[in-house]
């Protein structure tokens, strides 16, 4: 059982000119993952890019493990043209993951954009769910038919109107709220997406007194711990998201 | 085969070491390897009291590189005694504790400190280009880095003094001549090289901190030169560091005269790369015919010739 693999490519394709999905197999033994957890993966095998990548796993079936990339430079574009078969290095899994509850609660799934990879993985392990997701525009809500089964339970909006409500996630976090008055202490919001869209979250909740947690996202050199690249700002002083987090309870983080 | 070196005191059953910063207290690296094959681990550099650090963002990759202004963050002494050092003490490998303080007395009173706790070798860091006070300061003026030396020599007379310089200077055999006559046991470099990079579309420096130190395959070549100029100027051990990332690179830097050999970066890109190289090295020695790693310490001879081999 190794952290540091090999993996086979399995599919690769576009799902818009900006977001891939990536399916690839690890060809020897791995850790299974948690929820939240995220992976490193080397673009190339040369040193230009040198570093390995953070993604966030989607789902893992079947032994296969699917992320979520975004184009973002010169190394999510070399994996862009991963061919299947193609042999890739990788790390992983990593970081803490969400907190899973016991109890009986509501749980309020909320991403933005490519956030749904990280918010997809916890789906399926918790029952009582409800989910909000949203983007710029239609193009850019992501995996849609493998998050519509949740029915009414499954709220998206766009700032574009270009699909469903019009609007931000956190004027939807708003309504949900208030249609729940009655169990809102039952209510736990676990959030991925853009930094300014976390923060509003975040505030929304301590307004109302509403349990939740966040996942992060950082530059980082290593994934593990070492190279102390990806700090955030916590009440605890520096943390890195690699290891106590990606995933911080709202209150912990200095926004 | 031997592949045993000495630096100062301490007989290293290997020269692959990790480079401070880059490995963590060590625990963060037993998923990927065997600590105890590794000739020693320097540990993150401390300092007397905590450090937070800079604020980020604080790395960025370059070209076959990155920057990092990480701004030595650290547990500080107190806490690494008591929580990092028992994890450590079980380990079966030489460990070396790189220091780092504001003042020449910072320096005495660390590696006193730890020289009373059994720590047999500090690595002393005047070369750190993330903060504002101490570290490089005291690596680029050779009459203050007489003085730290000396002062820490006189204090601590038993651990293993390695000084790790600073590539942030135009004369390395003058900084490691002071090192060597100020009574350090051993010289390492080079640390990070000062370096910028910028956002063309927001026009802002890519780290809060504006610069940071460049670091990885891209500054090999110049470690490499300093690490034989060094080498060429005194007897005391040179420790090679910059942009080893495999078994080729460490080998080039025993040829140029390096007794041992640090994996910083390295380690982040591929965390068992301490183990590959020195299991690459071995295969190396194999191949080779050679019985004794001091075989190929300072080797490089001659002049060049047209036909070099591509590594």
């Amino acid at each position: 059982m190794s952290k540091n693999f090999r993996a086979k490519v399995i599919n690769n394709f576009a799902l818009n000119p900006r977001t891939f999905l990536l399916e690839i197999e690890p060809i020897e033994e791995t850790i299974a993952p948690k929820p939240g957890q995220f992976y490193m993966i080397q673009p190339d095998s040369s040193y230009d890019p040198l570093l390995k990548r953070p993604f966030s796993y989607i789902r893992k079936s079947n032994g296969k493990i699917q992320f979520l990339c975004a184009i973002k430079g010169k190394g999510t574009r070399l994996m862009m043209n991963f061919h299947s078969n193609k042999i890739i290095s990788m790390l992983g899994p990593f970081g803490n993951g969400y907190p899973i509850f016991k109890s009986n609660h509501i749980s309020l799934l909320i991403a933005g954009g490519t956030g749904i990879a990280s918010i997809l993985s916890l789906s399926n392990e918790v029952q009582n769910k409800y989910l909000i997701y949203g983007a710029r525009t239609r193009d850019e809500l992501l995996l849609l038919d493998k998050i519509e089964e949740l029915g009414d339970r499954f709220i998206v909006c766009t700032n574009d109107c270009s699909y469903g409500k019009k609007g931000m996630v956190d004027e939807l976090l708003k309504d949900f709220i208030s249609s729940h008055k009655d169990n809102i202490n039952s209510i736990i919001i676990y959030a991925c997406g853009p930094l300014p869209m976390l923060k509003a979250i975040s505030k929304i909740s301590a307004e109302n007194n509403i349990k939740g947690f966040a996942s992060l996202e950082e530059n980082m050199a290593c994934g593990f711990g070492a190279c102390l690249g990806c700090a955030v700002k916590t009440k605890q002083g520096y943390q890195r998201v690699c290891k106590e987090g990606p995933v911080f309870p709202f209150k912990e983080i200095i926004w | 085969m031997n592949l045993t070196v000495e630096i100062g005191r301490l007989k290293l059953k290997n020269p692959v070491m990790s480079a401070s910063g880059t490995f963590g207290y060590a625990e963060e690296f037993s998923d990927f390897v065997d600590l105890n094959k590794l000739g020693a681990i320097v540990v993150k550099g401390i300092s007397i009291k905590p450090m937070e650090g800079n604020p980020p963002p604080r790395i960025c990759e370059t070209a076959c590189g990155m920057l990092n202004s990480i701004g030595l963050q650290n547990v500080g002494l107190k806490k690494f005694l008591k929580e990092k050092l028992p994890y450590l003490n079980k380990l079966k490998t030489i460990i070396i504790v790189n220091i780092l303080g504001n003042s020449i007395s910072d320096y005495v009173k660390l590696s006193k400190t730890l020289e009373d706790s059994g720590i047999e070798a500090v690595e002393l860091n005047v070369s750190c280009p993330n903060v504002k006070k101490g570290g490089i300061s005291f690596g680029i003026n050779d009459k203050m880095l007489a003085k730290l030396i000396s002062k820490v020599r006189q204090s601590a007379q038993k651990i293993t003094l390695i000084t790790k310089l600073s590539p942030n200077v135009s004369n390395i055999p003058l900084f490691a001549k002071v090192a060597e006559d100020s009574g350090s046991d051993a010289i390492s470099l080079i640390n990070t090289i000062p370096a910028l990079a910028i956002d063309i579309e927001t026009w802002k420096p890519k780290l809060a901190n504006i610069t940071g130190g460049l670091s990885g395959p891209a500054i090999k070549p110049i470690a490499l030169r300093m690490v034989w100029e060094a080498a060429e100027t005194v007897k005391i051990p040179v420790i090679g560091i910059g942009g080893i990332m495999n078994a080729g690179d460490a080998i080039e830097f025993l040829l140029a005269g390096a007794t041992a050999i640090q994996v910083g970066t390295g380690n982040f890109v591929n965390p068992g790369a301490t183990i590959d190289i020195l299991e690459g090295i071995e295969d190396y020695l194999k191949r080779k015919s050679i019985n004794d790693i001091k075989g190929i310490i300072g080797g490089m001879n001659g002049k060049c010739t047209n036909n070099n081999s591509d590594n």
